[in-house]
């Protein structure tokens, strides 16, 4: 696959491809992000559209200080941000949320009712090409923050600063929401996939 | 079941320690507790290789194709821009 850096060279350079290759990479992730910020799908469009315009008016100004992934997601953010938001970014991460059910452990802290195995078959299902729609459907189930900070670190593979960055949030709130998502994911991952061969 | 001496962690403690282990983030000794925990725990030791089969899956999601019609929208938009007067 073709480097970003190169990408946005042939779209400076007035190619019209590379950015048909830019939109076929991130709009359908910038698309699911959007929708974690804004009411309903069709604002989240209008948001992506209005991103990706943000995107070519600003190549002339694009110094190449962050990763072009990073800057078009915190564009992203910010246009959602301003477009009738249900969230604030200073509402606080919100009250201990455990790991793992707490009615799973006995009394002592140890495991009750240990992981049930499913790695093997959510495997099989990845080899068989039938898992992605379904981890779809299960990331849309993480609540909104959780689910930015898991699309931006697991998915689209930022780093925990660049995420902290294009989510104007501390490194202990990214670290929790982190930790809350992938625990839900996984719980979530558990009950789909145990028990089946 | 063994008595746990007071300074080890009991299983509902340590999955709450798998981000931070993952992001290399533990203090140094906590670090140990919690290899030391995982290193006499099945369960444990299982519940953090999902939680990296977790993480591994989600950088597996690829985006789909764009349809025909998505494509030409794009590229009308691309073209508005580029006629856009400076």
């Amino acid at each position: 696959m073709e480097a970003d850096g190169e990408l946005l060279v042939r779209l400076r350079s007035g190619d019209e491809r590379a950015f048909v290759s830019l939109v076929q990479r991130y709009q359908e992730q910038m698309l699911r992000l959007a929708t974690s910020f804004v009411p309903n799908q069709a604002v989240a469009e209008e948001v992506v559209q209005d991103t990706w315009l943000a995107l070519l008016r600003g190549l002339d100004r694009f110094e190449g200080r962050s990763s072009l992934k990073t800057w078009l997601f915190s564009i992203l953010v910010n246009q959602a941000r301003t477009t009738g938001t249900k969230e604030h970014r200073s509402v606080p991460v919100p009250d201990p949320e455990p790991a793992v059910d707490p009615a799973r452990f006995d009394a002592a802290g140890g495991w009750a009712d240990p992981p049930e195995q499913w790695v093997e078959a959510a495997e099989g299902r990845l080899e068989a090409g039938k898992l992605a729609d379904r981890l779809r459907a299960l990331m849309d189930e993480l609540p909104a923050r959780q689910r930015q900070v898991v699309l931006l670190r697991d998915v689209d593979e930022l780093t925990s600063e660049e995420v902290c960055s294009v989510l104007a949030i501390s490194d202990g709130n990214q670290r929790v929401l982190l930790h809350r998502g992938r625990s839900r994911l996984r719980q979530l991952f558990e009950d789909e996939f145990r028990g089946v061969r | 079941m063994r008595l746990l001496p007071r300074r080890d962690l009991v299983c509902r403690q340590a999955v709450e320690l798998v981000t931070d282990y993952l992001e290399g983030s533990l203090p140094r000794r906590a670090r140990k507790r919690f290899e030391a925990h995982l290193a006499g725990c099945p369960h444990c030791t299982e519940y953090l290789a999902q939680m990296r089969e977790t993480i591994r899956l989600s950088g597996r999601l690829e985006p789909e194709d764009l349809t025909p019609q998505q494509r030409d929208e794009f590229v009308d938009l691309y073209r508005r821009w580029r006629d856009e007067p400076d």
